[in-house]
C-alpha cells in the first residue's frame, strides 16, 4: 500500500538525516524523499512516499511525530492528494529521431529546455506514472542522463 | 562568563550534584569551570560507565543523571550506556566536548560525529554552535529528557564555544517548543472504556513495565489493585511495582519469567498492560495476549501502542495520571475464582530447583540475601544467567531493582550501583554480577575507592559465560564456543590490590554468617561465590 507523508519539520541542520535515518532504521521503505523551505523560512516540507501495510503505515505515522524537529505530520494516498515529480532528461539524439522526440513531447507535454547538436534536455512536469511512462517512451532513444525530484503532494482542496 | 560556566551555572539551576565523567583536551573549559561549583566530580574508569552511573543515579532521583566526557573516543566509548538509558527510558544528559567549531568536518585529531552517531539511541542531541544558546538548549535538554518518554539526550560542545564569552546569563523559566507536548492525561472517554471492561472481566491482570516506575506510580497502581483485587504481574523492567510477596502479586512474565505469571496472562480475559513495550523478551507470543481477551495498553508513548500488539483499548498517557483517574472512578468488580486459580498455579507451577550441595545455590543465596538486606535497599542485577536468578528470587519489600532490561548491557551492574549510592548514601546499595559482566566494569573498583563509594559487590563465579554456554547447550548441542572464562583474576588478591574487604562462599554452609559479614556496616566489599558451571543446564 503506497503511502503519503507530508511532513512539516524545522528547518535546522541535521534533521534530513534524523528522519531519513527513521526510515532506515525501522525498516520501513522510502519510495521517494523530496525536501524543500516553506512559505516560512524556519519551517521546511518533506514528501515522502513509502509503501507498506497497514501497521507499518501506522506505525510510521506515529514514529515520525515522536522526533522532536517534526512540526506536523499529514498522511494521505494518492486517490485524496494533488502530487507531481519534476524531471530532467538529457538525451543523445540525430537528424532521423529529431522529429519523433518532439512529438512524443507534445503528446505529453513535456518541453526541451536545452539544445546543442547531439544532445537535449528535456523537462516533464507530471504524476509519477506518466513520468514513468515518459521515460519508456524514450527508452529507444539514448538517455545520458535522468534526474527527478521525487513527488510532491498536497491534500485535495476542500470546503 | 563563557561557555563552560554558563554549562555548569545550567546544572546548578536544575539541581545537579553529580557529574560523571572522563576529561580530554575538548572538554577541559567544562572541568576547569566545574572547579568553581558545589557539583561533585567522579572520575569514572572508561566513559560508558559514566552514562551507566548517571543512569543508576536517575533511576533513584526520578532526575535526569549527567555525564560529561570528551570528544572523539571519549564520546564514542559513552555510546553503549546511552544506548543502555534509551532502551529502558532513563533520563541522562550527556555532555561532550567537540572539536573546535571552524575544524568541524575536517577530520582533525579526536574528532567523531557524534551526534550522527548516536541519533538512533537518543531522544534528541544538540550539536551547540553559539555560546548564547546554551541556556536554552540546557532548559530544553533537562525538560526532554524527563518528560513524557523519558530518555537520554546528548549536548556536544566544541571546544570554542566553551570558551567563547557570554554577554549575560539568563536562564529561561519558561520552555517553548513548539514541537514537543507529550500526553500526560488520558483520555477520559477510554478511561470510562477500561472501566466498563473492569465490570465485566472474570479474569482481569494488571501487567507493569518499566514505565510505571520512571512515572512513580506505583502506588497509584497498587492502591488501584488491591481495592479492586486486581491481579499484577511485571515485566523485567516492572520488578519493584509491587512487593514480590504481595498476596496480588504473581511475579515476573516472559520466557525467563514465572510459569505462572506467563500462564496468568494468556489466561486473563481483561490485560491492562501499563509502561511495557510488550517486546519479545516479556511477550514471546504476541498473539496470545491479544486472544480471546480484551487488550488495554497504557503508555506515555503514542508509538509503543500497536507497535507489537494491536489493542482492544489505546490509552496514551502518564501512569500516575491515569491510575489517579482510575482510582477516582466508582466500579465494582468481582473475580474470587481467578484469584483462587491464580493462587493455585502459583502453588503448583512454582519452577523446582535441584541445586548441586558442592556449590553456592545461587537462587537460594539472592533469596536469603534479599530477606538479609534493609527494606530500603537497591538491588542492581547485572546481565546473564546471574540476572535470570536475581529476577526470579530477589525478593523486593520497600526497596528497588534495578538492571538492564532493554539493551541487556553487561558489565552495567556496578556503575549504575556506585550513582545509586551517590543519590541515596543513606541506603544499602548491592551489585550483583557473574564473573563475565565483573570482568567488563572492574576497572571501576579503583572509582569506588578514590570517591569512598561504599557499594557491596557480589560474584557468581562459574568461570563461564553461563548465558551464552546455555544457550550453545541446547541450541548447538554442547558445541562450546568462546565462552570459557579461564584466566580469570584471583578476585581476593584482586580486592587486595584495591584494599577491598574480601569474602568467599564455596558452599551453602555458613551462607548466613557469610552475608550478615557481607552486609555488617556501610562499607565496600567483595563476596566472590562458587556456583555450579552446570546449574542450568543439567
Amino acid at each position: 500500500m503506497k503511502r503519503i507523508y507530508s511532513v512539516l519539520v524545522e528547518n535546522r541542520s541535521g534533521v534530513l538525516c534524523k528522519v531519513a535515518g527513521l526510515f532506515s532504521r525501522r525498516c520501513f521503505n522510502i519510495d521517494s524523499l523530496a525536501v524543500g523551505e516553506t512559505d516560512d523560512k524556519n519551517v521546511s516540507c518533506m514528501t515522502i512516499v513509502s509503501s507498506g501495510d497497514l501497521r507499518t503505515i501506522e506505525q510510521v505515522e506515529k514514529q515520525l511525530n515522536k522526533k522532536i524537529d517534526v512540526i506536523k505530520v499529514k498522511t494521505f494516498d494518492e486517490s485524496q492528494s494533488i502530487s507531481r515529480e519534476l524531471m530532467l532528461i538529457k538525451i543523445k539524439y540525430n537528424k532521423s529521431n529529431r522529429r519523433d522526440i518532439m512529438e512524443n513531447c507534445e503528446i505529453m507535454k513535456a518541453q526541451i529546455v536545452d539544445m546543442s547538436t547531439h544532445f537535449m534536455i528535456i523537462q516533464i512536469c507530471d504524476v509519477p506514472e506518466r513520468i514513468q511512462l515518459f521515460i519508456k517512451m524514450l527508452q529507444s532513444i539514448s538517455i545520458v542522463e535522468v534526474a527527478r525530484t521525487g513527488t510532491l503532494a498536497l491534500s485535495k482542496c476542500t470546503e | 562568563m563563557n561557555g563552560a560556566d554558563a554549562i555548569i551555572k545550567c546544572l546548578e539551576k536544575e539541581g545537579v550534584e553529580v557529574v560523571f565523567g572522563y576529561p580530554g583536551v575538548a572538554i577541559c573549559p567544562f572541568y576547569n569551570s566545574i572547579l568553581d561549583s558545589e557539583i561533585r566530580t567522579v572520575l569514572i574508569r572508561t566513559e560508558q560507565n559514566a552514562a551507566h552511573a548517571a543512569s543508576g543515579m536517575a533511576r533513584v532521583t526520578g532526575r535526569p543523571g549527567v555525564c560529561a566526557v570528551t570528544s572523539g573516543p571519549g564520546a564514542t566509548n559513552v555510546i553503549t550506556g546511552i544506548a543502555t538509558a534509551f532502551a529502558d527510558s532513563i533520563p541522562l544528559i550527556c555532555i561532550t566536548g567537540q572539536v573546535n567549531s571552524e575544524l568541524l568536518g575536517s577530520d582533525v585529531f579526536q574528532e567523531a560525529d557524534i551526534t550522527g552517531a548516536v541519533e538512533s539511541f537518543v531522544k534528541y542531541s544538540y550539536l551547540v554552535k553559539k555560546a548564547e544558546d546554551i541556556p536554552r538548549i540546557m532548559k530544553e535538554a533537562f525538560h526532554i529528557a524527563n518528560t513524557g518518554r523519558k530518555g537520554p539526550v546528548l549536548i556536544d560542545v566544541p571546544i570554542d564555544i566553551q570558551n567563547a564569552s557570554l554577554g549575560k546569563f539568563e536562564y529561561p523559566e519558561e520552555i517553548s517548543m513548539r514541537t514537543y507536548k507529550p500526553t500526560v492525561k488520558g483520555n477520559t472517554v477510554q478511561i470510562k472504556k477500561v472501566i466498563k471492561e473492569l465490570e465485566k472481566a472474570k479474569r482481569p491482570i494488571i501487567c507493569a513495565g518499566g514505565g510505571v516506575l520512571l512515572s512513580d506510580a506505583q502506588h497509584e497502581l497498587r492502591s488501584f489493585a488491591d481495592k479492586h483485587r486486581i491481579p499484577v504481574v511485571t515485566t523485567m523492567m516492572g520488578i519493584g511495582v509491587m512487593p514480590t510477596e504481595d498476596p496480588f502479586y504473581f511475579g515476573m512474565v516472559g520466557n525467563n519469567g514465572k510459569p505462572y505469571a506467563n500462564r496468568a496472562m494468556n489466561e486473563s480475559d481483561l490485560l491492562i498492560m501499563v509502561g511495557a513495550r510488550v517486546a519479545d523478551r516479556a511477550v514471546s507470543q504476541p498473539d496470545l495476549i491479544t486472544e480471546n481477551k480484551v487488550l488495554v495498553h497504557i503508555d506515555v508513548d503514542p508509538a509503543e501502542i500497536g507497535k507489537n500488539v494491536g489493542p482492544t483499548i489505546p490509552l496514551v498517557g502518564d501512569a500516575k495520571h491515569i491510575f489517579d483517574d482510575l482510582n477516582a472512578e466508582e466500579f465494582s468488580c468481582s473475580h474470587e475464582e481467578w484469584i483462587d486459580t491464580l493462587n493455585e498455579y502459583r502453588k503448583t507451577m512454582a519452577p523446582k530447583r535441584k541445586p548441586n550441595p558442592d556449590f553456592v545455590d545461587p537462587a537460594e543465596l539472592i533469596r536469603l540475601l534479599s530477606l538479609k538486606m534493609k527494606e530500603d535497599s537497591i538491588y542492581v542485577a547485572d546481565v546473564g544467567q546471574n540476572q535470570i536468578w536475581s529476577c526470579g528470587y530477589h525478593i523486593v519489600r520497600k526497596g528497588m531493582f534495578l538492571t538492564s532490561g532493554g539493551m541487556g548491557t553487561m558489565g552495567y551492574s556496578i556503575p549504575a550501583a556506585m550513582g545509586a549510592k551517590l543519590a541515596a548514601k543513606d541506603r544499602q546499595v548491592v551489585a550483583v554480577c557473574g564473573d563475565g559482566s565483573f570482568q567488563m566494569s572492574m576497572m571501576e573498583l579503583a572509582t569506588m575507592r578514590q570517591h569512598d563509594i561504599p557499594v557491596k559487590i557480589i560474584v557468581l563465579k562459574n568461570n563461564y559465560l553461563g548465558m551464552v554456554r546455555e544457550y550453545q547447550h541446547y541450541t548447538y548441542k554442547d558445541h562450546y564456543s568462546v565462552v570459557d572464562l579461564s584466566g580469570s583474576p584471583d578476585l581476593e588478591k584482586l580486592s587486595a590490590a584495591y584494599d577491598l574487604p574480601f569474602l568467599r562462599l564455596s558452599d551453602m554452609e555458613n551462607v548466613e554468617g557469610v552475608l550478615d559479614e557481607f552486609l555488617k556496616e556501610d562499607r565496600s566489599v567483595l563476596l566472590e561465590c562458587l556456583i555450579d558451571p552446570y546449574d542450568l543446564v543439567k
